[in-house]
């Protein structure tokens, strides 16, 4: 019978990656200061684990460049090693090419071998050259079978075997069973045995625990010397056993009880050991092209996600809570009368209250806590305050608060982008900082918190903040505003997520890689969230990142224009107003706008911008306008009517179809037909063009 | 079933079951457009449904009519009518949407098609297949992969792929 | 049919050790540590121990130790799972009573075989 190992890879990758997190948590708190063995040890034993997994499924190259690692980590955690900055950053690099050749294995891409090279031999380098002994130790083992080469008459023997086998007293108490042994004899050819009784002591001293026979065994048959001491490999230091050719009547030299093993050379032992294991059969992984210009990714995009019982738990009663109400409909309806109408409206009540109960719960175990991504960014900053020459220390907090896993997908990359920003640019090397009057390590710091219906995580540092004058005058430079043109600091702050302005003089290798905030901020946006940026020239600067909370579902306001209608997302609402004539104003040049608390904001008509057939509403004055904010910005979309509130499940509309400009996906509503949902930043652009435009014309 | 060749069992096997040249058949759902007879590898079809009015999307060509519910996913509808720049006609009772497969790069979209009426499927010879003439076709050629004959009809066997391809160029722009 | 404690921390090697046995028949109680192992060995007596060495909340090691101490356990044969180089392992390992070991990495065959060869 053969059993697939391949059924166990995936639990073997995702165990590993864990554990490869664990290895560069642990070597990044060893970089800070004191040396806690038991902290060596975890590291430790996180490889050890790759070690033997990988081994047990045939991955050798993971096994065999693990077994560096784990060597160096156990002189470290014997002592026999100090833990320096410089042997942290060579196993900190291992671990990444650890990683990398996993990821390959598991996509069925070809392992970087150059590279796995380059980083074992760094390893050994530390290690001192102590290491060649892993080529050598093939030759130790040729040398300990050499052992028995002397006795080469024995090791084959025509005839069979005489061996004579005196268990120690307390053999079964390790649970070890001459029998086994007998059995084991039985297989290797023909056995007799006698046993011999002399060490019996009398009954009334007998412990039955204790075993006080000998056995005089003899095995004919074409059986190899080495056979015959593996089977008493477990029990070499339980008994004494003496063996004999059949071949030689005479004075075979016995063999010692106990198999002296060849010295174990830095680690690698050559004993005997009670199976040869056969060498795993190597998994070649197939040098399989990439197709295109991206290799399918097999890893946990399928998704998986660890939930607590707890969640799990909940999520049971609420289903327990939903059958029962559903049973009790059943009941109502079965016989249905008249006079049990109030009994159904109340049983349809609860039934909503359950069915929004259960959502809750399942929205619930789909959140996970930011935590998740803050992970990779202590080493992210280790990383680079080292290449840039900066001391730098990362601070985390709200780390717990919870997000949906769609988000946390999104997120990560925005915030690396933003992190990076703050040590390339922000924060000044040691001593700038100390000629400004700051301590000489500067501070990134990540917070993430709710609020309303949205999670924010703000990265600030204790840098230079941004020169709003600088910045103007770029703008200008870049013909992104006019010479004129006046901004607040707030305004001259955003123009940095303009495109076309990020482009440093010197394109830094850290930040400036084409990917500038403008494409951050676009991708924010894309989630129907935003940045914001305060700042303080020589203080330092927050960027503030607001996602919602889920990207499945969106709390909505159902409004009606024409024969269609559309959800307009409810955080983006500030409130709803009826026109009157006198808060209409009709500048020209300037579009319609109205006023609002002393304030003149811009007339969005969304029948123009969505061309909207039919619109009832077309006259200003009496019209009902919602008034929404986005970046920053307000502004009013005329309607024609405002239906109810309530959640919406968001559709993309990029599955089947493509991404529409003004429009973030869609929606079923209850009676079947699709609503589109309407996206505030981006129906402002339309408009703006639309504007644009017309005034063109 | 239409067919040219009535050869859907293995009969002309030997007893061994070795095939002696059967003539390789591919199967087309056909439908109506005015006077003129379409087809669509019925392995593309994913189902048929009747005309539903669909929730219009703002600020796409207008024979991307809008979007429909099936069963939960959100489903793109073109009008072929005006994507082939044929007059348009009023929907009767036999109007139908076609909904198809529609691979891009590397993904695969649903995506429906409203059609006057749907016929029948035809199994046609793959040797019989002709090329699309480069001209005199009321439809852009593109959008044609071959021509088929089933029963005295013609059919003008669709692409697909290119027919289904949101912002390309309209036949009538 | 006989049954078997498998205790390791790593869950591909756990599950590979558990679904090997199970299919020969032989009924599987799985722990994830030697303090897991441990309450599961006292609420359920096992005919045969397989347990990983380098585990968290008490190794191995201790584990054999701790159930030697057990009446039940006396005489139950307990193997380890230990690496080729762990010689030293081996010596603690027996010396707190292990029965024998298997050689990491080993295969589902040379594990079924050795615990046949133990069992009976």
């Amino acid at each position: 019978m053969s059993v697939d190992l391949a059924q166990f890879h995936q639990v073997f990758f995702e165990e590993s990656f864990e554990g490869l997190e664990i290895m560069e948590t642990g070597l990044l708190e060893l970089d800070q200061g004191d040396v806690d063995s038991e902290q060596i040890n975890t590291i430790f034993r996180a490889a050890h684990s790759i070690k033997g997994g990988s081994g047990t499924f045939g991955f050798t190259e993971v096994s065999d460049f693990t077994h560096v690692m784990e060597t160096l980590l156990d002189e470290m955690r014997d002592g026999r090693r100090q833990v320096t900055q410089d042997v942290v950053n060579v196993l900190l690099r291992s671990v990444d090419c650890l990683r990398e050749m996993l990821t390959a294995i598991q996509d069925e891409n070809p392992i970087d071998l150059d590279r796995v090279k380059a980083d074992q031999d760094a390893l050994n380098v530390i290690l001192g050259g102590e290491f060649s002994a892993v080529v050598e130790s093939d030759a130790d083992k040729g040398q300990s079978e050499s052992v028995d080469q002397p006795v080469e008459n024995e090791s084959g023997s025509l005839a069979g075997w005489h061996v004579v086998f005196s268990p120690h007293p307390n053999l079964m108490q390790v649970g070890n069973e001459p029998i086994r042994i007998f059995r084991e004899f039985a297989e290797l050819g023909e056995l007799e045995i006698t046993v011999d009784d002399h060490g019996l002591p009398s009954f009334h001293d007998l412990v039955p625990e204790e075993l006080h026979l000998s056995w005089d065994m003899t095995i004919k048959g074409l059986i190899d010397r080495t056979d015959i001491d593996d089977i008493f490999d477990w029990v070499e230091d339980d008994c004494d056993f003496a063996v004999r050719s059949l071949d030689e009547q005479n004075a075979a030299k016995s063999i010692p009880a106990v198999e002296k093993p060849a010295e174990p050379v830095s680690g690698n032992t050559v004993a005997a050991s009670a199976e040869i294991p056969s060498k795993p059969e190597a998994k070649k992984p197939p040098a399989k092209k990439p197709s295109g210009t991206k290799a399918a990714s097999k890893k946990s995009n399928t998704g998986s996600i660890r939930v607590e019982t707890d969640k799990i738990d909940t999520l049971i009663n609420m289903v327990g809570e939903l059958v029962i109400t559903q049973s009790m409909l059943g009941l109502i309806g079965e016989n249905f009368e008249v006079n049990k109408l109030e009994q159904l409206q109340s049983g349809l009540a609860q039934l909503e209250h359950h069915t929004r109960e259960l959502q809750e719960s399942v929205m619930n175990i789909r959140m996970l806590p930011v935590s998740f991504i803050f992970s990779r960014f202590p080493r992210l900053v280790h990383d680079l305050s080292t290449k840039l020459n900066k001391k730098i220390e990362l601070k985390l907090s709200g780390e717990t608060t919870e997000v949906d896993k769609s988000v946390i997908e999104m997120i990560s990359d925005p915030l690396v982008h933003l992190i990076r920003n703050s040590l390339d640019h922000g924060l000044e090397g040691p001593e700038e900082r100390i000629q400004a009057g700051k301590p000489e390590t500067g501070i990134v710091h990540l917070n993430a918190f709710h609020r309303g219906g949205s999670i924010v995580i703000e990265v600030s540092d204790d840098g230079r903040g941004l020169n709003a004058e600088k910045l103007r005058e770029k703008a200008v430079e870049r013909e992104l505003i006019e010479e004129d043109e006046i901004l607040s600091d707030k305004q001259a702050y955003e123009l940095i997520m303009m495109p076309g302005f990020s482009t440093a003089e010197v394109v830094s290798d850290v930040s400036g890689r084409g990917v500038g905030m403008d494409v951050v901020r676009r991708n924010i946006q894309s989630l129907g969230g935003g940045i914001e940026i305060k700042s303080e020239l020589g203080k330092g600067s927050v960027f503030s990142v607001n996602l919602p909370l889920t990207l499945a579902i969106l709390e909505g306001q159902s409004i009606v224009v024409g024969d269609e209608v559309y959800i307009v997302p409810l955080i983006s609402i500030i409130e709803s107003i009826s026109l009157h004539e006198e808060m209409i104003d009709n500048v020209a040049g300037n579009g319609e706008t109205f006023k609002l608390r002393g304030e003149y904001l811009p007339i969005v008509r969304m029948h123009e911008i969505f061309s909207i057939p039919n619109p009832k509403v077309e006259d200003l004055s009496g019209g009902l306008l919602v008034v929404v904010e986005a970046q920053g910005v307000r502004f009013g979309l005329l309607v024609d009517d405002l239906l109810g509130q309530h959640q919406v499940v968001i559709k993309s509309l990029e599955t089947n179809y493509k991404r529409v400009d003004g429009i973030s996906g869609a929606t079923i509503m209850g009676d079947g037909s699709v609503a589109l949902i309407v996206d505030i930043p981006g129906l402002m652009t339309l408009s703006t063009q639309f504007n644009t435009n017309k005034s063109a014309a | 079933m239409n067919s040219q060749v009535a050869h859907t069992d293995s009969g002309d096997a030997n007893e061994n079951g070795v095939p002696n040249n059967q003539p390789e058949l591919i199967q087309f759902l056909t439908f109506k457009l005015g006077k003129e007879e379409y087809g669509i590898d019925i392995l593309r079809i994913h189902e048929i449904r009747c005309w539903e009015s669909v929730s219009r999307i703002p600020n796409v060509p207008h024979y991307e009519k809008g979007v429909l519910n099936l069963r939960g996913a959100i489903v793109p509808v073109i009008d072929l009518r005006e994507r082939f720049g044929f007059e348009s006609a009023e929907t009767t009772e036999i109007t139908a949407v076609i909904i198809v497969q529609v691979h891009e790069d590397e993904e695969s979209k649903i995506m429906g098609m409203i059609v006057d009426s749907v016929s029948d499927v035809a199994d046609v010879e793959k040797s019989l297949l002709q090329k699309a003439p480069e001209f005199g076709e009321k439809v852009n050629t593109q959008f044609i992969s071959s021509l088929a004959t089933a029963n005295d009809r013609m059919i003008r066997v669709l692409n697909v792929d290119k027919l289904m391809q949101l912002n390309g160029v309209s036949q009538a722009d | 049919m006989a049954s078997i404690l498998a205790v390791d921390d790593s869950g591909s090697m756990r599950q590979m050790v558990s679904f090997t046995l199970k299919s020969a028949g032989y009924d599987v109680i799985e722990a994830v540590d030697g303090n897991d192992a441990l309450s599961k060995a006292k609420s359920s007596k096992v005919d045969l121990v397989v347990t990983d060495v380098n585990m968290p909340n008490k190794d191995g090691i201790s584990l054999i130790k701790d159930l030697r101490d057990l009446p039940d356990y006396k005489f139950t044969p307990m193997l380890m799972l230990t690496t080729e180089s762990g010689m030293d392992k081996k010596q603690l390992g027996k010396a707190a009573g292990a029965t024998g070991w298997i050689v990491k990495p080993f295969n589902p065959d040379q594990l079924l075989k050795t615990v046949k060869k133990v069992l009976g």
